[in-house]
């Protein structure tokens, strides 16, 4: 599952192939969609939570809050159950998703008139840690690429070259995350929320003074 | 399982105190919390954001504690409850994801409860089955209310509540003007045991013939403090810091015992709760004390773990849900930000079968 971005993205992967899914653009409602979809995706596929044997979750990087429920539920679920929890960036499921053999770029909405982003050699290989910018200062270096993901779309001057899939989908996080376990189990990340910059903290201003003057 | 004794975890991410409790029936088994309080400390306040990453990296080791120190298994639970609300939205988030996590894995009931009667069926894990009715005063640095409850499951009205500042955001601020630092409670409880509650006259709120008589007004209070220290600095004077605070929280603790007091007189209440951070202070509970007797009324104020935010107090609520047979909330259930006192909990609103099949189909795509 994946809550790091606009969508709410749930999928069940039998190490062969995607056995349901559900995805949800909504970036406000990710707390009240999660489970339902969580639900759904099992009802469908006539299994229970329990035979689950591993859990992927998207780390972001993402805006805050949404970003968190994934995580938390991810933890809840693996202490409850007992299964292991795999992390994964999340700008690795929209790259895998791309299938794109050559160079690209992954560009997702951070807001604040900035963008989260990294370079990928293709579709299964990040060539860069996932950074937050303002467009305009990385449109330079990645000027030629492709760019995967809804950032290229909402600034289309900095990244001309936009390209699909635009939002984030757990199936192609599950996918990579079943290639990378079948694989050796190598390429994780620790499950724990990649937010990429400090928490706004003020320190409040010295008290007013009251007194007139 | 007694019916009437239900094995409940509840979950309290509404501020800045990750709190994991589980109680059975009125008997509590662990009390897990882990506090953020010093990282805001030097902010002066509680800083949303920092909370909220703090209950994200604490949320389930703390629930793992808990369970480690009851010394049960999650299986053997009769439900999970947790706050969702009145609180800090994205803080109030974290507890909810978790609680509907560990409600579905483990096929649990889950019950969203409301913070306030948390606070007040609290006292139940203390002194028993709480009386119906109960006259409560919660007060802290987010709340200042007087409710009366003739179910704590189904029945909270709010009598009163501060129209300004909470109390304990009149201590806070309080502090911060004498430089006393955060959280300004502890600080100035400690300091006006040594300083005269009758040295400086200053004013009690909403306590004239024609105000509202159950409300709180603490921001004129607070003006006056912060004024008669500036006259002091600014006349060269020494600031008598152990006086002000002992007369600025005579001065609040006399209205909120005199109005609580009086609600009780004025509804035929002969029980009065007190909880909330500030049912910390030392002040509060003596002169309650000495009020209440007077009154012929039963007070009643948990110890000072329980009064602050905690888990505990959500588990005594949830357990409760279970005893009396409350509906369940369901999967959707949304941390509300403002969920209405009038609230104790949020039940799950009812779907039909077909109702659900067609969302599900609406939302899939392979
Ligand atoms: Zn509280």
């Amino acid at each position: 599952m994946d809550t790091a971005t606009p969508a709410v993205t749930v999928a069940l992967h039998d190490g062969e192939a995607v056995v349901a899914s559900s995805s949800q653009v909504d970036a406000r409602r990710h707390g009240e969609l999660l489970l339902p979809a969580v639900d759904r995706v099992l009802s469908e596929a006539g299994l229970k939570l329990d035979a689950v044997t591993g859990i992927v979750v998207g780390v972001g990087p993402g805006p805050y809050t949404g970003l968190r429920v994934g995580l938390v539920t991810a933890a809840a679920f693996s202490s409850a159950l007992g299964v292991p929890v795999h992390g994964l960036c999340t700008l690795d499921g929209l790259a895998y998703a791309s299938g794109i053999e050559e160079p690209f770029a992954v560009a997702t909405d951070a807001r604040r008139k900035e963008v989260y982003w990294a370079r990928y050699e293709d579709f299964r290989t990040r060539a860069t840690d996932a950074s937050v910018d303002r467009p305009a200062d990385v449109a330079g270096e990645l000027a030629g690429l492709p760019v995967v993901g809804a950032g290229a779309r909402l600034y289309p001057e900095a990244f001309p070259d936009a390209r699909d899939p635009e939002h984030q989908s757990a199936a192609a996080l599950a996918g990579l995350a079943a290639e990378r376990l079948a694989g050796g189990g190598d390429g994780f990340l620790d499950p724990l929320p990649m937010y990429l910059r400090r928490p706004d903290a003020q320190v409040p201003k010295n008290y007013k003074v009251v007194t007139p003057k | 399982m007694a019916a009437d004794e239900p094995l409940v975890l509840g979950i309290e991410t509404s501020c800045d105190e990750t709190g994991v409790g589980i109680v059975h029936g009125t008997t509590l088994l662990a009390d897990a919390v882990a506090s953020s309080v010093d990282t805001h400390a030097r902010f002066g306040g509680v800083v949303p954001e920092i909370a909220s990453r703090a209950h994200l990296e604490a949320m389930v080791p703390t629930i793992e504690r808990a369970l480690k120190t009851a010394g049960i298994s999650a299986r053997d639970l009769d439900g999970i409850a947790v706050t969702a609300g009145p609180g800090l939205a994205g803080a109030l988030l974290v507890g909810v994801s978790a609680a509907k996590a560990y409600a579905y894995a483990l096929g649990k009931p889950l019950y969203g409860v409301n913070h306030l009667a948390s606070h007040i069926c609290v006292d139940q894990l203390e002194h028993g089955k709480l009386p119906e009715p109960t006259m409560a005063l919660l007060v802290s640095g987010g709340h200042s209310s007087l409710l009366l409850s003739t179910d704590i499951t189904s029945d909270v009205r709010p009598m009163g509540a501060t129209i300004d500042d909470a109390a304990g955001e009149a201590f806070d601020k309080i502090a911060r003007v004498l430089d006393l630092g955060f959280p300004g409670g502890p600080v100035i409880d400690r300091l006006a045991k040594e300083g005269d509650p009758e040295a400086i006259a200053f004013p009690r709120g909403l306590s004239g013939s024609r105000d509202p008589a159950y409300d709180f007004s603490f921001s004129g209070l607070k003006t006056a403090v912060a004024r008669w220290i500036e006259a002091k600095r600014a006349a060269g004077e020494e600031v008598p810091v152990r006086d002000v605070a002992a007369s600025f929280q005579e001065a609040v603790v006399d209205v909120l015992t005199r109005k609580a007091v009086r609600a009780c007189k004025d509804e035929g209440v002969d029980h009065l709760m007190i909880g909330g951070g500030v049912a910390a202070n030392s002040r509060l509970r003596a002169l309650a004390e000495e009020r209440c007797e007077r009154a012929g009324i039963r007070l009643r104020v948990p110890r000072p773990g329980l009064c602050t935010d905690n888990g505990a107090m959500v588990a005594a609520l949830g357990s409760e849900m279970v005893a009396r047979g409350r509906a369940a909330s369901d999967l959707e259930l949304s941390a509300d930000s403002s969920l209405p006192v009038t609230d104790p909990h949020v039940p799950g609103r009812s779907h039909d079968h077909d109702h659900v099949h067609e969302v599900s189909k609406e939302n899939l795509y392979s």
